[in-house]
């Protein structure tokens, strides 16, 4: 015991000893950090103080080339110009009012230039140079050069600005750029891209601009460069070059674009055409639409005003965010269920009195025509959308039946279209309405569910992919903006395939009622016969309104004394040829009251150019071929 | 009621080391608001590793220097067997395989030795009940040289050096004579050409650029010449906060990791330094009394080599980005931004707490 704890002493006298010279160690080398400390910055201050403000070597990044934009056809959507801009960098100017005032009287600076270079300046670090002017002519820029010497701070830069040449049309699905904010720093920090966007200003903010960032942006090059005391390059070292960004090669066609906008006239509304073969987007309307080379070089208050306070709401992409109703477009989608669920065996008929009502009520669903259709079975119920067989049928199948068919079509999901924002719409059920207002579903809504009205909403993007499913026999395949990547260097191209996302097994017996209703549609006796006369091709339609505004029991509806934005809205959608079909369209006209007068000849005249070429009988845009066309990009096939 | 309950919440926390921790962190969280170019978005991130860090040292506070002792041959073991894992299945990241993936998520194992290398040979050499022999120094050694083998065939020389530094001041404070040292040194010098053909390219290069920056100002050479451009150029009292030209026009590379000190050093200039070098020094003598207070073998070996690798990581950052050490990838501790490092530091400082708060009431 005792020679344990001498031990233990001796131990512990030792550990101490040892731990003394550890403490003299740490002592001598801090000692040495700060002897070295003392060399570098007290008695070689002098030297490393001009070393860094004359840094003799800089790290610029070079701005790749972003990716083009093309149709199918290779005309440009979107490119790259190069332009002189006049820079300040604040934190290296003492006046910046006398400076400003001193440079207007060498080149024009407006007071929206002003305005728009303290926005600029309150966003960005004072280490950064801020545009005062853009877009300068050689006449300027050779003014200010001459004149550099006065404007230490101040500089010429050649930026790449991008440029959509055909400006509004198909803005909505092209989408368009603008600069860096803070909530894009934040999310490039988070995906790791920063470092990329050094020396970037603008980053894509909606469309597939947006979505095909990563691909359309490319990598970001380095020079390091000798700098003179003044700050300006010398000499250059060593260079890293930059990647320039993908092209992105679209689906749709700028003639065919140019031809359905053309067609909506001053009508509010939205088309979308699918090939329900492929899932490509053939066309992509938002009316009315906005030019997106209003918002690359930062959009003034002025402008930004006038689009977002504009009862039109031209800024909102309706394909992917407009709701509306269905109306009877549902019907063929209900017809379906019906004839699946074994609820409508073929010869079942009905005599339509004009109106259906439930057990032990009085209240009248109407049927939109007076006194009714007489002898009505499935298909001719499609042809004459004939409201009294659907809120019948519905009843029958029951709310949440009816609902998880047609969600095979895509309703109530989104479609994973590549834009982002896409809304999901509504396919009501009880659960539903329980959780959203905390009350018990209705068998009346059932009914109206039926015939596309109640709580029902969709997008025209999804209206269109259900018809596009429907042409399809069932088979859902993801609808595709973009449809090639391009390498810019290689030409190189990556095409996408398609991509089915659902298959429904449907009796071939039942898809035959429904699309024979639907193509009698558009023959004579069908709601939308002016749509299929002397076609050459045949089409299967159905028309649809939606009511904006509830009319009351015994109230008539009256277009004449109605507010214009009160008005239904008219829907429609269709495919064709009939028999194999290459396009799938839905189309509303906001206001437009009946879907075979307003939407239908929209949707002819978009199928006559489509798989005729036949161009509209009015004179539309310029062909855009003529005036942009690009080298990089070969023929693509038209299928 | 709520005092006596926040007197056992903090029962194991050394309130001195805990204070001077606390005051670094904060002084690192503007050091890297600057350096980030002003970024909140990494001040957050960097506040949740702090967070973390801080939960997981107030745990190993609350383990007591016995636990420690036996969970020392398991953890090693452990520790051993995801290396050698790492070295078969390992993933390759930036061209190193430092990253093992278990499925739900991905460690780096070599973390892990930080803290198991000092707690087994200080376990080891406990055993030995203080007079341990030439033998057991030999064997000391083996158990430092094969997990060490293992990290710089990664490689990762910057830990690999941490670790065995952390193992080698156990064996020094066990009481390993002095001739062997003096002999040891003498033997690695001679080994020095050996060593220099085992290394990489990369790493062969950074050691020929420490001696001569100038021949390489572009590549390899550039981290360091603009390094010490910035330290140099801060002066005796530093730009100012947020003021480093160097810093935020882009020069410095890896400014907000390993190289934050250059940040530090330019915009707080040679009295801030000299302040940092304070703080450092007032938690590592914080960190011997501890040492020289501790009740067990194990305890009094375990906190010296904490306490001293601390001291070698803060070493190791300032000489590399004032120049006078090769760059190694080591963050300076407590300031540069990092998850990993700032939670094995935390908990090596923990288990500090713990030493010293576990303490029983003996006569001496």
């Amino acid at each position: 015991m005792r020679a344990e704890l001498k031990n233990y002493q001796h131990e512990q006298y030792y550990f101490k000893i040892r731990l003394a010279f550890a403490a003299i160690f740490v002592v001598t080398l801090f000692s040495v950090l700060a002897v070295r400390f003392f060399y570098l910055q007290i008695s070689h201050y002098d030297h490393y103080q001009t070393l860094a403000e004359n840094n003799r070597i800089s790290l610029v990044p070079i701005v790749p080339n972003r990716g083009l934009i093309l149709d199918r056809n290779g005309v440009v959507l979107a490119h790259n110009f190069f332009v002189y801009t006049l820079e300040i960098t604040p934190a290296k100017v003492k006046d910046m009012e006398a400076t400003i005032a001193a440079l207007s009287q060498l080149v024009e600076v407006s007071s929206l230039d002003r305005k728009r270079f303290k926005k600029f300046r309150e966003q960005s670090h004072s280490f950064e140079s801020v545009p005062i002017r853009t877009h300068l002519n050689e006449v300027e820029a050779a003014k200010f050069a001459v004149n550099h010497y006065r404007f230490p701070g101040v500089e010429i830069k050649s930026r790449l600005f991008r440029h959509y040449p055909l400006g509004k049309l198909g803005a909505h699905m092209v989408g368009y750029i603008g600069r860096i904010n803070d909530k894009d720093l934040i999310s490039l920090e988070k995906s790791g891209g920063l470092s990329n966007y050094k020396g970037s200003d603008h980053i894509g903010k909606s469309g597939v601009e947006q979505y095909y960032e990563s691909h359309l942006h490319g990598t970001t090059g380095f020079q390091q460069v000798e700098i003179d005391a003044d700050g300006h390059a010398v000499r250059v070292l060593s260079s890293t070059p930059p990647v320039p960004g993908d092209n992105l090669i679209l689906s749709a066609d700028s003639k065919l674009q140019a031809i359905a906008e053309e067609a909506f006239g001053d009508y509010r509304g939205a088309l979308v055409a699918i090939n329900p073969k492929t899932g490509e987007v053939l066309s992509y309307v938002s009316q009315p639409t906005f030019d997106p080379n209003l918002f690359v070089d930062g959009i003034d208050v002025e402008n930004w005003k006038l689009l977002n306070e504009s009862i039109d709401k031209p800024l909102v992409n309706r394909p992917l965010r407009g709701i509306y109703p269905p109306g009877s477009t549902f019907k063929p989608f209900v017809a379906l269920a019906g004839l699946e669920e074994g609820k409508r065996e073929p010869p079942f008929a009905i005599q339509d009195a004009g109106y259906f009502t439930l057990p032990n009520s009085a209240h009248r669903y109407r049927d939109w025509k007076v006194g009714g259709h007489g002898v009505v079975d499935m298909q001719r119920a499609i042809t004459i959308s004939c409201d009294t067989f659907f809120y019948g049928l519905a009843m029958e199948l029951g709310i949440d039946k009816l609902t998880s068919f047609v969600r095979h079509f895509g309703f109530g999901r989104k479609s994973g279209i590549d834009i982002h924002g896409e809304i999901e719409g509504l396919l009501p059920t009880p659960e539903w309405k329980m959780r959203r207002f905390k009350q018990k579903w209705y068998p009346g809504e059932t009914v109206i569910t039926g015939i596309g009205q109640g709580y029902t909403l969709v997008t025209p993007l999804q209206l269109a992919q259900a018809t596009a499913i429907l042409a399809n026999g069932g088979v859902a395949i993801q609808p595709r903006i973009v449809t090639q990547i391009q390498k810019a260097i290689t030409g190189e191209r990556q095409i996408i395939p398609p991509v089915v996302q659902d298959k429904v097994i449907l009796n071939a017996a039942n898809i035959a009622i429904v699309k024979q209703g639907m193509i009698d549609v558009t023959l004579p006796g069908g709601t939308a016969a002016s749509v299929g006369a002397n076609a050459g091709y045949s089409i299967a339609a159905k028309t649809g309104t939606a009511q904006v505004i509830g009319i009351k029991q015994n109230e008539k509806y009256n277009e004449s004394t109605m507010n214009e934005r009160h008005l239904d809205h008219a829907l429609f959608i269709a495919y064709a040829p009939a028999e194999d079909p290459t396009i799938a369209i839905a189309i509303i006209v906001e206001n437009g009251r009946h879907g075979g007068s307003t939407a239908g000849p929209i949707a002819r005249k978009v199928m006559d150019y489509y798989l005729l070429g036949k161009m509209p009988l009015v004179a539309v845009a310029p062909n855009p071929i003529d005036s942009a066309t690009n080298h990089l990009v070969e023929e693509v096939q038209h299928d | 009621m709520i005092s006596r309950l926040l007197g056992r919440l903090f029962k194991h926390i050394d309130s001195f080391l805990m204070a001077t921790l606390f005051f670094t962190l904060i002084v690192g969280l503007f050091v890297l608001y600057s350096a980030s170019g002003q970024s909140f978005a990494r001040v957050n991130a960097q506040l949740v590793n702090i967070l973390v860090a801080l939960s997981l040292m107030w745990v190993a506070a609350n383990v007591s220097p016995n636990q420690l002792e036996r969970a020392a041959l398991p953890l090693f073991g452990l520790g051993v067997l995801l290396l050698i894992g790492v070295a078969l299945f390992g993933e390759v990241s930036h061209g190193a395989r430092r990253w093992l993936n278990l499925g739900i998520t991905t460690i780096q194992p070599s973390e892990i030795m930080r803290i198991a290398m000092p707690m087994m040979l200080a376990w080891f050499f406990a055993k030995k009940e203080g007079t341990p022999t030439t033998m057991d120094f030999c064997v000391g050694g083996l158990i430092l040289l094969i997990p060490v083998g293992l990290i710089m065939k990664q490689p990762d020389l910057g830990t690999a050096l941490l670790i065995s530094a952390s193992g080698f001041y156990i064996i020094f404070l066990a009481g390993l004579n002095w001739r062997i040292i003096l002999g040891a040194v003498v033997g690695l010098g001679a080994l020095m050409p050996i060593f220099w053909s085992m290394l990489h390219d990369y790493q062969r290069k950074r050691i020929e650029i420490l001696l001569d920056p100038t021949q390489d100002p572009l590549g390899a050479g550039y981290h360091t010449i603009q390094a010490v451009i910035a330290l140099g150029s801060g002066g005796a009292v530093g730009k100012g906060w947020l003021e480093g030209t160097q810093a935020q026009l882009d020069f410095l590379p890896e400014r907000t990791t390993d190289f934050i000190f250059a940040v530090f050093g330019e915009e707080f200039g040679f009295l801030g330094n000299i302040l940092l070098l304070g703080l450092f020094s007032l938690i590592i003598m914080r960190g011997l009394v501890i040492a020289s207070q501790a009740q067990s073998t194990f305890a009094r070996l375990l906190a010296g080599s904490i306490t001293l690798t601390f001291f070698t990581y803060a070493f190791v950052n300032i000489g590399m980005v004032s120049g006078i050490l090769p760059v190694v990838g080591v963050p300076l501790p407590l300031i540069s931004y990092g998850g990993t490092s700032m939670v094995s530091l935390c908990i090596s400082f923990g288990i500090l707490m713990s030493i010293q708060t576990h303490k029983k009431l003996v006569a001496t």
